[in-house]
Parts: structure tokens; C-alpha cells; sequence
């Protein structure tokens, strides 16, 4: 897979109040943004269980971006809020047994922001394609 | 040792008459030396004395007794959950305040003896030191001198000192506080939490790391000791066991096994008490201590919190703070 047409696969799980909305009016906005990711729906930040995370990797996910609404503004009032304590341990953790940072990323996106969101995507596609496949929690088919 | 050992027994055996309980955990000889094994004394029509007299107090109580509580009061209305008597160190208690705040053990149910800890041995740092000759006896004296036989006869004298756990050095909270009754004595001096190794593990570069977690990982063969041995790991169903969703293999695949020691310490997240039961555990000698330490040291400096000192607090997964770090956002 390393040859120089690869192109990362990156899974971004956003929450439905807010990143979905800021996803789709950067789609109806028609920005453009690499046609690496794939989106996953989600009732909210506070809905994602870090095993969704690493199994996302396991399946051979290059990325994974994680993005709910801004602290303050969740839909649930906190869910997000307590999301961040769960993330804030899991990127360390990650990143404490080797795993590049960048493989796994958090942001906040609000419905209105569908630059930020084009912007970002974009972001994580480059970091993603400067530090190549991922290799490490793949699971390998035998 | 031998003081306290008389003080159990005398509680415990007090405890059956006046507190009226039905069960009490303790520690017996074990069958092989540098072993003390979980007893578990059942009171019938009269005060069970013989069985008390077999209970012990050494070096080598280091098995973390929290573990089997939560089965005692699992919900079932023909039973009445029952009392039950229980001697503790410092992880111990801390241990099972975890488990009163997770509301799987009734305070109410519990007799807890607190015993001021002086560390535990670690058998196999005693058996390194004789290279694989046979340890056939051993003997403890008051001023922690431990005396071994080995089985070409030979007598040693080793200092109990530097062959103590690793978890016990580092143990910050060798004292049992608020307990029921406290035998009398003092513990060992509190260490430094072992949070420097942690820091060091984390100044090496990303790959070194890596490499180290990887031949860590592959050495376990999915036997789940470190998750039964753990007083916190009380789930009826575990992910790793779950087929409605199978999220990881059972098999000892390394991606597996990897996600399921991630997840594992994951859900470790403010509940690990550090009493090392998982590393005692592991058959493998997998280094489980390098990597759950790292939870409890994110959750103490993240979020100011230890676990296993209070039953009223928050527990620190399930809320928040406004001022909480945001440094880990990505930004465009």
C-alpha cells in the first residue's frame, strides 16, 4: 500500500447537533475537502466509547477524527464535557504506548461552522498523509 | 507479624460472637513457602475455632481479598445478603471503599479489620536470588530478617527489605484508615507512587515505546488473569467477552490482545487503586505496571483525583469541569 498513490482512509465520528450539521453545510456550502473520510453519525460526543476509536485503527483506519459540539453548547448540556475527560485520557494513553498523535484527533465543530470544518478535515488528511498507514493496532488477516 | 497474627484471630473470633457475621476472609499457610493463600472461615451453629487458628499474618499475604466481595451481594431476593469479616492493608481498604462507592458491597455488611501494612515479599525476586534452587522453608523474625532454608540444606538470612514487591515501595497509603478495628502497629513509610518510572518511560522516543509495549502484549496469551484477579474488574459481561457486538477476538491475535489491555486500563480510569494484583496475576510476567500506572497518574494530575478514600465523591469519568484542559483540540 505504500506506493505514492496512496491515499489515507480517515473516520470521523461527529455528533448530530453540531459537527454533522457544520459536515453538512460545508457540503451545501460546497467547500472542498479530501475525499479521504468517511463519517459516522453519532447522538453525541459523550456517545463515543474509546473501543470505537481503537477498533476503527484495528480495521485498518489510517485516522480517526473525533468532533462534537463546542464545550458550553452541547445538545445534552454536558455530554460533551465529560467526553473531554474521556478523550484527554485516551489520546495520552495512545500516545504513551507509541501511537503517532495525529493518528487520532479531537475537535469541537458548531453547526455554522462549515469552514472550520472543511479546514479541518483537510488538516487531518495532511498529517495523516506526512506520517503514511497505519500500522500498529491492525489486525492482520491471515 | 506474629502480634498481629494473635490480634486477627482474637478480633475475628470476637467478631463471630458480638457482630454476628457469617463469613471472614483472612490468609492461611499456603502449601509452598513465600505463599499465603485466601481462607475463607464459614460460621456454622458455633464459633468456628479451630479455623481461626489457622489464619496467618506475614509477608506473604499480598493477594488483594476485595476481589471476592462482590459475588457475596450479587442481587438475588431468596438470599439474604450476608456479613461478612474481613482483614485488610492499605490497597485493600482502598479497594473495597472502591467497591462501596460502586455500590457493589454494603458498607453495612462489611467488618473491616485494618492492618498497618509493612510491604509484602515478592517471591520471585526471592527465588531469583537462589537461581532456581529449591526453597523448602522459610521463617519470618520480628526484626524482618527472612530466614530460608533452601533444599541442599542450607540456612539464609535475607533482609525482608530489598525483597520487598515493587508495588509495595512505591505504595503511597500503607495505612488502613477508618476501618472497624486497627491492630495495633506501624506501617511502612509511605513511597513516592512510582510516578518518575512512568515520566521516564514517557521521555523515550515514540518507536522505543512502542517496541516495549508490543513484546510486553505478545507475551500474554488471553488467560484473563490480570482482569479476574482485579477487585474493579467486576463487570458481569466484559467487552472482551461480549458476541451480541464482538468487538475483539478471543484468541491471543496481538491487535487483540493489544486493544483488549488498552480497553482494560481504560476502564481503569479513576478506580485503580495501584495494589498490583493484575501484575501478581499475570502467569506471564507481562508488565502490566508500566501501563496502568499511566491511567492513575492522568487521572491524579488531570483531574486531582486518587480513588479508594471516599464513598460520597464523584467519581471523576462521570462529570466534569468547565475548566477542564483543551490542549489535546485540534484546531484547523
Amino acid at each position: 500500500m505504500e506506493t505514492s498513490n496512496w491515499e489515507p482512509k480517515i473516520v470521523a465520528f461527529l455528533c448530530n447537533w453540531c459537527s454533522y450539521a457544520g459536515a453538512d453545510l460545508a457540503g451545501v456550502s460546497r467547500l472542498q475537502y479530501g475525499p479521504n473520510v468517511r463519517i459516522i453519525r453519532v447522538p453525541c460526543s459523550g456517545r463515543i466509547n474509546p473501543l470505537y476509536i481503537v477498533r476503527a485503527l484495528q480495521n485498518g483506519i489510517d485516522g480517526v477524527l473525533v468532533s462534537g459540539c463546542h464545550p458550553g453548547d452541547c445538545h445534552y448540556i454536558s455530554g460533551n464535557l465529560v467526553a473531554r475527560r474521556k478523550f484527554a485520557l485516551m489520546k495520552r494513553l495512545l500516545t504513551y504506548i507509541g501511537i503517532e498523535p495525529e493518528r487520532v484527533q479531537f475537535s469541537w465543530v458548531s453547526a455554522s461552522e462549515g469552514n472550520r470544518f472543511a479546514a479541518l478535515m483537510n488538516k487531518v488528511i495532511d498529517d495523516i498523509k506526512k506520517i503514511g498507514p497505519a500500522k500498529k493496532l491492525v489486525k492482520s488477516v491471515a | 507479624m506474629e502480634s498481629m497474627e494473635k490480634k486477627i484471630r482474637e478480633i475475628a473470633r470476637e467478631i463471630f460472637i458480638n457482630q454476628k457475621i457469617d463469613f471472614f476472609l483472612g490468609y492461611e499457610e499456603g502449601s509452598v513457602p513465600l505463599k499465603s493463600r485466601p481462607f475463607f472461615i464459614q460460621a456454622k451453629e458455633k464459633t468456628p475455632d479451630g479455623l481461626i487458628n489457622r489464619l496467618v499474618w506475614n509477608s506473604f499475604c499480598s493477594n488483594n481479598l476485595a476481589v471476592f466481595l462482590p459475588k457475596f451481594f450479587e442481587h438475588d431476593p431468596r438470599k439474604k445478603p450476608p456479613r461478612i469479616g474481613i482483614s485488610v492493608k492499605g490497597c485493600d481498604l482502598r479497594s473495597i471503599v472502591a467497591l462501596i462507592k460502586e455500590k457493589q458491597v454494603p458498607r453495612e455488611n462489611i467488618v473491616l479489620i485494618g492492618v498497618p501494612c509493612l510491604g509484602m515479599i515478592d517471591k520471585t525476586k526471592v527465588e531469583a536470588n537462589f537461581q532456581g534452587l529449591e526453597i523448602i522453608g522459610s521463617e519470618e523474625t520480628p526484626e524482618g530478617v527472612l530466614n530460608i532454608t533452601t533444599k541442599d540444606g542450607k540456612k539464609h538470612h535475607l533482609k525482608r527489605e530489598e525483597f520487598l514487591q515493587e508495588a509495595c515501595i512505591e505504595c503511597r497509603f500503607p495505612m488502613t484508615e477508618g476501618t472497624d478495628y486497627l491492630i495495633e502497629g506501624k506501617a511502612r513509610d509511605p513511597g513516592d507512587g512510582g510516578y518518575a518510572r512512568i515520566k521516564a518511560f514517557e521521555d523515550k522516543p515514540p518507536e522505543e515505546r512502542w517496541e516495549y509495549f508490543k513484546r510486553e502484549i505478545s507475551k500474554c496469551i488471553r488467560c484473563n488473569a490480570c482482569r479476574q484477579a482485579c477487585p474493579t474488574c467486576w463487570c458481569k459481561e466484559c467487552f472482551a467477552e461480549q458476541t451480541d457486538l464482538r468487538w475483539i477476538g478471543a484468541s491471543i491475535d496481538l491487535s487483540d490482545t493489544m486493544i483488549f489491555h488498552l480497553i482494560r486500563i481504560f476502564h481503569q480510569a479513576g478506580r485503580c487503586v495501584e495494589c498490583d494484583a493484575c501484575y501478581r496475576a499475570c502467569p506471564m510476567g507481562v508488565d502490566l505496571r508500566m501501563f496502568t500506572k499511566k491511567i492513575v497518574q492522568d487521572v491524579d494530575e488531570l483531574f486531582s483525583y486518587v480513588p479508594g478514600f471516599s464513598t460520597e465523591d464523584t467519581p471523576p469519568m462521570s462529570t466534569f469541569r468547565e475548566e477542564d484542559s483543551d490542549n489535546f483540540i485540534s484546531e484547523p
